[in-house]
């Protein structure tokens, strides 16, 4: 009891003092960052999940060659689900005589459950959302079908035995995305006019989906359902599974994000570790006075872990409560990004922020205040024994092991944990090195200077583990600073670059190779640009290492799905300008011997490494060969790529139609018509709304990752003010006694400006190095970007520094020096 | 230099030897001490001649490089920090120079903070009442910097008496106080130690002050010497 009602009473104390101040505002600040983000990610993975439905039209599909026996949509109704049901088979479809090969898609009146159908009623009308599918009696189709067969809306065409009026031109279908390359154009009727149409027997090819949405658990509780009892020859299609561009510019933006409150963690973290050093020097005599009066060691230490605990919960709640506050102006900022109404965050981010709130505060504050309880008693009668200092290596071990458990938990990605880790242990062993070995250097130059420049570079080596750490604390602030700037204007601006004004908006698919060389020609004549004709082989992985690959024997639902299916194989002799080899070697001889090289996120799903032998069925025939290399995709790039290249002498000799890319300006899209009618057999797909969905990802993440470098920003101040704070004490007394040896105010203001000048100079030019360097890691393994030098950094970093802490340091000391020397000693004494 | 065969502070043998820049550095020298029940001692010296060592070792503040020391009747060459931060627990009272109250805490919080310490019952009835005696129960809710020097050395002397210590340890308690303000210090001091019964270790340069005490100690290089 007396612990806590000590714990409370000087806690209530300690902050009608204002003593906690610092240490409060530097806890807020990281508690609402983690918190801001935690809510902010939180909500978007519900986004996700909803955005993802729109790909297949639902929250979950049950896809089969049956359809989905009707209790499995009743046991979704019960669960308060939504439903519909679609399916979808090839088919003819006729014209006055003239026949197409079209892929039928019927549909009932719920559908889509996830995303809105976009039609227009004529090619040159602006397309529309329309809330349903089409009515009976009519179709919708894709506008390449009125190339192929010569019709306008309005007129009719035969499906089977039925004969439908063409009403729409379909322009967008949520859920298109799984079959993005399929072959025929699409034509969209009524579920209900099957029966006339007569096309759909038992023995049919018909795709079957059971459409299901609603809200999250209840989804969850319904897969979990199906899982156990699925039917048969079904898949379970979950949302989550998005498509490799989206999610590609999503992960980025999360990964600005999660760096962002990594960077902010950091340097608030050097923040807590200073205010928690000052206020042990201020409480040292205190303590020492209580342990006078008999408190034993125990009873402080419960006091200070108490006071501590209490104070990290309510700095904790307080900093949740801002960091919900600043993701709603994230989530305003990205309305446009996930829609309106994005989906109100869980509870578990505030509970994470409080979490990460103790560790921080237990990490980097508690081993100095636990130090106070060793104070020894005797320090009441003799100030010259000074606060007991920590164990340098406990206090570094402690706040490194909260560091690299807080980095490894908000990281989400041990791989982006592990770098910044290493890359933070080393920045700042370097830091603290630097800054010894130019303490000592000021010290050198101060002996051969006179004035208030022997003052000031003075200051900087009377304490030298002080300026050590002032000068580390302002390099971080300054660190802090500069890395905003560069993750604002260069990586952020490197990746918007990643997909530029001019990328492919229009992709051509199954050209035979006869129509490569015209077709080339015909781009060539109208001064299209393309990406290139890229062979492309249809083959499905068979074999691992002589195994048979069981898609079964996986659990990730990806892994299986990507084992089950037919992959897109090219050949090539040089690797694309958007790929990276990340491990392995690219084949630098055409006629090297067989070799594949692998997309390395599909290695990670089905586990593949360099060396593995896989075996695709390709045409009738088994082909083998080694991974010799894996390659990152800039899959937002939106440039043809492929999960597997093989050398041009392994696949050369199969069967391959091409693919291109290219970008249509919009004012160009008459020549789509004209493209079509000159290779009717050629797909053409249009990936604008794609791109766009991408691109506004891109371009408000890039808006929220500032906004989160806010926080960064303020801790980067925070850090500074705290360095400055340090020494005031110690300078209240120094200038109290220089003033009364008649040292004048001018010369000491004088000497303060260039101790605080030298020290952010110093603190500028290793944080502009260290910005530099960490800019050029960020953009070269993480992020894949080309970094380039950037001098002007250099300028502002150490001009800027030098002039910022400068004046900040002499503001903030200088009412010590318009008090009376006398006032300033007797509140030293 | 002991005085009684009951005393409730001695010390025997006592030295006190310390390494610094210059060398090694003898403090007390062999010295033996005994302060009576509600006894005044005033240990008298030079600077630097060792009296605030010598009474932190009585006080059990610090430990002695050989030598025994007692404080009420118990052997503290035998406890641990925490054992002899207990035995000062609401028995022994301090007095500073430079007052040492806690920035953070108001003049009453300061003086029940011995008193919660110690756990003692009716300890908001006990503060108030100090503070009465210091004639300070209007500046109560004030904090140390809203309290002048000789205020600020009231509210000690309230904490120091507050939980009725056996011994009180004051360490030049008028050192930071102008001539009028310390001689009121010493009669505050003086006529509560009186009241209470308390016994009083008191280290000044301040002749007049010391000899208010009922016994005068000189320390002079490392020894004590009995003063008339």
């Amino acid at each position: 009891m007396t612990a806590w009602r000590f714990g409370l009473r000087l806690l209530r104390r300690d902050w009608h003092s204002g003593e906690i101040y610092l240490l409060a505002a530097a806890l807020v600040l990281t508690v609402a960052a983690i918190t801001a983000v935690g809510f902010f990610t939180d909500r978007i993975e519900k986004a996700m999940h909803r955005q993802g439905g729109e790909l297949i039209a639902a929250d979950l599909a049950l896809d089969g060659s049956a359809p989905a026996p009707e209790t499995y949509a009743e046991q979704s109704r019960t669960l308060g689900l939504a439903t519909a049901r679609t399916l979808e088979f090839p088919s003819v479809i006729l014209s006055g005589g003239s026949p197409q090969l079209v892929q039928v898609k019927a549909v009932d009146s719920a559908y889509p459950l996830r995303g809105q159908l976009r039609t227009r009623t004529a090619l040159d009308t602006p397309p529309r959302t329309v809330p349903g599918g089409p009515p009976r009696g009519e179709a919708w189709v894709e506008s390449r079908l009125l190339h192929l067969l010569e019709i306008a809306p309005g007129d009719r065409v035969r499906l089977g035995e039925a004969d439908f009026k063409v009403t729409r031109i379909l322009d967008y279908e949520p859920d298109r995305g799984g079959n993005l390359f399929q072959l025929a154009p699409r034509v969209m009727i009524d579920r209900d006019d099957i029966p006339a149409t007569g096309l759909v027997s038992p023995a049919s090819r018909v795709n079957y989906r059971l459409l299901i949405a609603g809200s999250a658990d209840a989804v969850e509780r319904f897969k979990d359902r199906v899982i156990a009892a699925p039917p048969a020859n079904t898949r379970i299609l979950d949302a989550r599974d998005a498509r490799p561009a989206f999610s590609t510019a999503v992960e980025r933006a999360s990964r600005f994000l999660h760096l962002a409150t990594l960077v902010t963690l950091l340097v608030a973290g050097a923040a807590i570790a200073l205010a928690s050093r000052r206020l042990v020097d201020r409480q040292t005599e205190a303590v020492a006075v209580m342990r006078c009066l008999g408190a034993h060691r125990h009873l402080l230490t419960r006091i200070f872990v108490l006071r501590l605990l209490l104070f990290g919960v309510v700095a904790s709640l307080i900093g949740c409560l801002l960091g919900w506050l600043a993701q709603g102006l994230l989530a305003t900022l990205l309305a446009g990004w996930f829609g309106p109404d994005l989906p109100a965050p869980s509870m578990k981010p505030m509970a994470i922020g409080i979490i990460t709130g103790l560790i921080a505060l237990i990490g980097f504050a508690l081993p100095p205040l636990l130090q106070l309880a060793k104070v020894p008693p005797l320090r009441a009668l003799r100030r010259d024994l000074g606060a007991p200092r920590a164990s340098s290596a406990a206090a570094v071990a402690a706040a490194m092991l909260a560091l690299a458990l807080l980095i490894f938990w908000q990281a989400g990605d041990s791989t982006l944990a592990w770098k910044v880790l290493v890359g933070v242990s080393t920045a700042l062993a370097a830091l603290i090195g630097s800054v010894v070995l130019l303490v000592r250097a000021a010290a050198l130059l101060a002996g051969r200077t006179r004035g208030i420049w022997r003052l000031g570079l003075a200051a900087l080596t009377r304490r030298p583990t002080g300026a050590v750490l002032q000068i580390a604390g302002f390099g971080l602030g300054i660190l802090a600073l500069l890395l905003l700037a560069i993750i604002r204007v260069d990586l952020l601006s490197s990746w918007r670059d990643s997909l530029p004004e001019g990328a492919p908006n229009r992709f051509l698919i199954n050209i035979q190779p006869h129509e490569v060389e015209p077709l080339r020609t015909f781009l060539n004549d109208r001064g299209i640009e393309g990406s290139g004709l890229f062979p492309m082989i249809r083959g499905r992985l068979v074999q691992v290492n002589g195994e048979k690959v069981d898609p079964d024997a996986h659990r990730d639902p990806r892994a299986k799905r990507l084992a089950a299916r037919e992959f897109n194989l090219s050949w090539s002799d040089r690797p694309q300008a958007d790929n990276r080899i990340v491990s392995g070697q690219w084949w630098d001889d055409p006629q090297a011997p067989p070799q594949l090289s692998v997309e390395q996120g599909l290695a990670q799903t089905l586990n593949l490494k360099l060396g593995d032998h896989l075996g695709f069925w390709v045409d009738g025939r088994l082909i083998e060969a080694p991974i010799t290399s894996l390659r990152e995709v800039q899959w937002d790039s939106f440039n043809v790529n492929f999960f597997v290249i093989a050398t041009r002498g392994l696949l050369v000799r199969e069967s391959a139609t091409h693919i291109t890319s290219f970008h249509l300006p919009r004012e160009r899209e008459a020549l789509i018509p004209e493209l079509v009618r000159s290779f009717p057999s050629v797909t053409l797909l249009d990936v604008d709304a794609l791109m766009g969905q991408v691109r506004r990802i891109m371009d408000r993440g890039s808006l929220a990752v500032e906004v989160v470098f806010l926080f960064t920003l303020a801790a980067g101040i925070l850090v500074m003010y705290a360095g400055i704070q340090a020494s005031l004490e110690d300078r209240r007394t120094e200038h109290g006694v220089l003033r009364t040896l008649g040292v004048g105010r001018r010369k000491l203001l004088g000497s303060l400006a260039v101790e605080f000048a030298a020290a952010g100079l110093l603190a500028g030019l290793l944080a502009s190095g260290f910005a530099q360097f960490t800019g050029w890691l960020l953009a070269d393994e993480l992020f894949g970007f080309e970094f380039q030098f950037n001098p002007q950094l250099w300028v502002l970093g150490v001009l800027g520094s030098a002039t910022l802490i400068g004046a900040a340091g002499t503001l903030a000391t200088y009412p010590l020096l318009i008090r009376p020397p006398l006032v300033t000693l007797r509140r030293a004494g | 230099m002991t005085a009684s065969a009951n005393p409730i502070s001695k010390a025997k043998g006592l030295s006190k030897h310390v390494n610094g820049p210059g060398g090694h550095l003898t403090i007390l020298q062999n010295l033996d001490i005994g302060v009576a029940q509600e006894e005044a001692v005033a240990i008298l010296g030079a600077s630097g001649s060792g009296k605030s060592t010598l009474l932190g070792l009585l006080a059990g503040l610090d430990q002695p490089s050989a030598g025994k020391v007692w404080l009420c009747g118990s052997a503290l060459d035998g406890l641990d920090e925490d054992g002899r931060a207990a035995l000062r627990e609401g028995r022994v009272g301090f007095v500073f120079q430079n007052f040492q109250l806690l920035p953070t805490l108001n003049a009453r919080e300061n003086v029940l903070l011995p008193l919660e310490l110690s756990g003692a019952t009716r300890a908001d009835r006990i503060a108030d009442e100090a503070l009465e005696r210091v004639g300070l129960t209007a500046r109560g809710g004030h904090y140390p910097r809203q309290l002048s020097g000789g205020e600020q050395q009231r509210v000690a002397i309230a904490r120091a008496f507050a939980p009725r210590p056996a011994i009180l340890f004051a360490d030049e308690p008028t050192g930071n106080l102008d001539e009028h303000t310390g001689e009121q210090i010493i009669d505050l001091l003086l006529d509560l130690r009186r009241d209470s019964g308390a016994a009083l270790v008191m280290v000044t340069h301040d002749a007049r002050l010391a000899g208010c005490c009922d016994r005068r100690l000189l320390m002079r290089d490392g020894l004590l010497e009995a003063m008339e």
